[in-house]
């Protein structure tokens, strides 16, 4: 979907605005920043013409660790920060990639660098438990405050509600 | 135009602390604590800390410094005269489904707001991890219930490209068709709700008998007038009907004639103008922080449009313009939508000039089931058959994101794959949601009466955003 000129340019392009290991996944280009430089690297693509931030979510790798494909030097971790960053002027697309660890659950907020984010941080924050540190208004988005758990993790169990119709034979 | 107004107490009564406390105010406290006390919801300005009231502000105070937008410089002043907490939502006709806001008044004026989701949420997200990639699209279709079409179309797209499908060229233009209607239909619809909340109901009985129109195309077409499963990854379920041209030729020459009576009966009307023209201004450079996307963003005079930025299907090759307003008010969001429609019925009417022959799915067993007749005649069909229907196929390792336009803007598909039958997470990067960020900077410092244009300006699908 993105106007797609060689892969070797477009990396040459991201090289020139971060030095953030690239990978191409469907031909889509991905930057693993490390949680420390996470902020800094979304900075430096807002200078480099990068005005809006689509997307952000986050993925539980809890049951399939071994499921996707990270470059050389970043570690796996069980939860990941997607953020799909926007250039409207050269349309183009980039994705990050931002490993956090179970043991410490937070993250720098980009509500600084992009006041749209705050949403999809505080949905994350809700169906994760993932902190942005930083932001201004860390509450449950979509569940009710008292919510306990969040569910969008892999070990929430999916709600289910028994079904029994009157004509049906009984649960065997 | 009439607001529920729950719990109509005064500020003084609102404040716990206060110790000018109305007697008897026993009841109003309670009711104070289930309308607006609450954690989530939006407390009196003087009970507030001063960082609290910043984040509750809305979206213009959220900026960050070098943008340059500073809220002293609004005209809006607070705390001077005596404010007011109401909730309008999430029962009420204007608020589109189970949208709440809590808004501060001072007099008619409208000082914060703060919308509060959630009432629809059902864990969409959670059940397509559940689900075959096969049955995903009945799923998602039920998210934005306005545009079904455009949720299949993202989800299957992003299927396709997780398996490397590539869908015949029929398949395409029919699914090109097909998001073309369903933009006309959502726009219409949005029109008719709009009209309704300015007090036009006869733009309201218009709108919903256009949207009719197209549903019943759709219903001919697939089956079902909503949440139709029509795209299904590697293509269509079925073939246009026969004589659809015909169908199609009518319906567009149709809603043509009418958009002239939108015209006649509001753009041109004093009455509508003068409650829409500089009404709920959205700047360009703030809808570009706010991630806004659409119309919205459109409306605002960014002209970005995925159909012509990133050209999805075959819109590299047809003609149409992308529309863009000048100044971002309630009547560009207006203009922008009207135009759009025009512009979808160019679209269409190409499709119908160019549509080609050939397969309306892709002919590989593992992805579609092969056609029923050959169930009766080949063992190996009735294999394919079973296996798609019971376990599905498995795409690669990997993980994805494609967006499309939907008629609210970008709608995009996170998928990841871990090489299973099943998504191993499927996020959907709702329009709705995301837009509904700009109604706080959109309301500040507008009249309540406003207030309910601006927020249907916005055209929120609350299926979309609580997903």
């Amino acid at each position: 979907m993105i106007p797609e000129t060689s892969l070797a340019e477009r990396g040459l392009e991201i090289a020139l605005i971060t030095d953030a290991p690239l990978t191409f996944s469907r031909r889509q280009a991905v930057i693993h920043p490390s949680r420390a430089t996470y902020l800094e690297t979304v900075a430096k693509f807002k200078r480099a013409d990068y005005v809006t931030c689509s997307d952000l979510c986050a993925v539980d790798y809890l049951s399939a660790k071994d499921a996707r494909q990270l470059p050389d030097g970043v570690a796996p971790e069980r939860f990941e920060i997607v953020v799909s960053l926007l250039c409207l002027e050269k349309t183009r697309r980039i994705r990050l990639r931002v490993q956090v660890p179970e043991s410490d659950l937070s993250i720098a907020t980009l509500f600084r660098l992009y006041p749209g984010t705050e949403n999809m941080e505080r949905e994350v924050f809700d169906l994760f438990g993932i902190t942005f540190v930083g932001h201004p208004d860390m509450t449950r988005i979509l569940m009710p405050p008292d919510w306990e758990g969040h569910p969008l993790r892999k070990d929430y169990g999916v709600g289910r509600v028994p079904v029994q119709f009157r004509e049906a034979p009984g649960p065997r | 135009m009439t607001t529920s107004v729950a719990g109509s107490n005064s500020h003084d009564q609102l404040e716990p602390e206060s110790g000018e406390v109305a007697e008897g105010s026993e009841g109003v406290f309670d009711l104070a604590a289930r309308t607006g006390g609450t954690s989530e919801g939006l407390a009196p300005a003087d009970a507030t800390t001063e960082v609290q009231r910043m984040i509750e502000e809305g979206g213009v105070l959220r900026l960050p410094e070098e943008n340059d937008l500073d809220p002293r410089q609004s005209e809006v002043r607070f705390g001077e005269g005596e404010t007011m907490i109401i909730n309008l939502g999430p029962q009420h006709p204007s608020t589109h489904g189970v949208l709440r806001i809590m808004l501060e008044l001072e007099g008619e004026t409208v000082l914060r707001s703060k919308p509060i989701i959630g009432y629809l949420h059902t864990g969409m997200e959670k059940t397509a991890e559940e689900l075959t990639y096969v049955q995903g699209s009945t799923n998602v279709t039920r998210m934005d219930y306005l545009s079904p079409i455009s949720n299949e179309l993202v989800f299957c797209l992003a299927v396709e490209r997780l398996l490397d499908v590539e869908t015949p060229p029929r398949a395409v233009w029919i699914r090109m068709l097909m998001a073309e209607l369903n933009r006309i239909c959502s726009h219409v619809t949005w029109a008719a709700t709009n009209g309704m909340d300015l007090a036009s109901t006869t733009m309201m009985i218009f709108g919903f008998r256009e949207r009719d129109l197209v549903l019943s195309f759709f219903e001919k077409t697939t089956g079902l007038r909503m949440n139709t499963n029509y795209i299904r990854p590697g293509g269509v379920a079925a073939d246009l009907p026969d004589g659809w041209e015909d169908d199609v030729e009518v319906m567009m020459d149709t809603i043509e004639s009418r958009l002239d009576d939108y015209d006649e009966l509001l753009t041109g009307q004093p009455i509508f103008r003068e409650r829409t023209e500089g009404v709920g201004i959205l700047r360009p450079e703030l809808a570009l922080a706010l991630s806004a996307t659409g119309p919205l963003l459109r409306a605002s005079g960014i002209a970005y449009d995925l159909r012509r930025a990133e050209p999805y299907l075959a819109y590299d090759e047809v003609d149409f313009d992308v529309i863009v307003g000048s100044v971002g008010d309630t009547f560009d969001r207006y203009a922008v939508r009207m135009n759009e429609i025009r512009e979808s019925i160019r679209i269409v009417r190409q499709v119908l000039e160019r549509m080609p022959r050939g397969d309306y799915r892709v002919q590989d067993a593992k992805v579609t089931p092969p056609p029923r007749g050959r169930i009766d005649e080949s063992m190996e069909a009735l294999i394919h058959h079973f296996k798609l229907y019971t376990s599905g196929f498995e795409p690669p390792e990997g993980e994805v994101y494609v967006a499309v336009e939907s008629p609210r803007g970008e709608l995009g598909c996170y998928l990841v794959s871990d090489g299973s039958n099943k998504p191993y997470r499927m996020h959907m990067r709702a329009p709705s949601f995301v837009n509904l960020q700009s109604v706080p900077a959109l309301l500040r410092g507008g009249l309540m009466a406003d207030a309910i244009a601006v927020l249907s300006s916005v055209d929120p699908v609350l299926g979309e955003v609580d997903r």
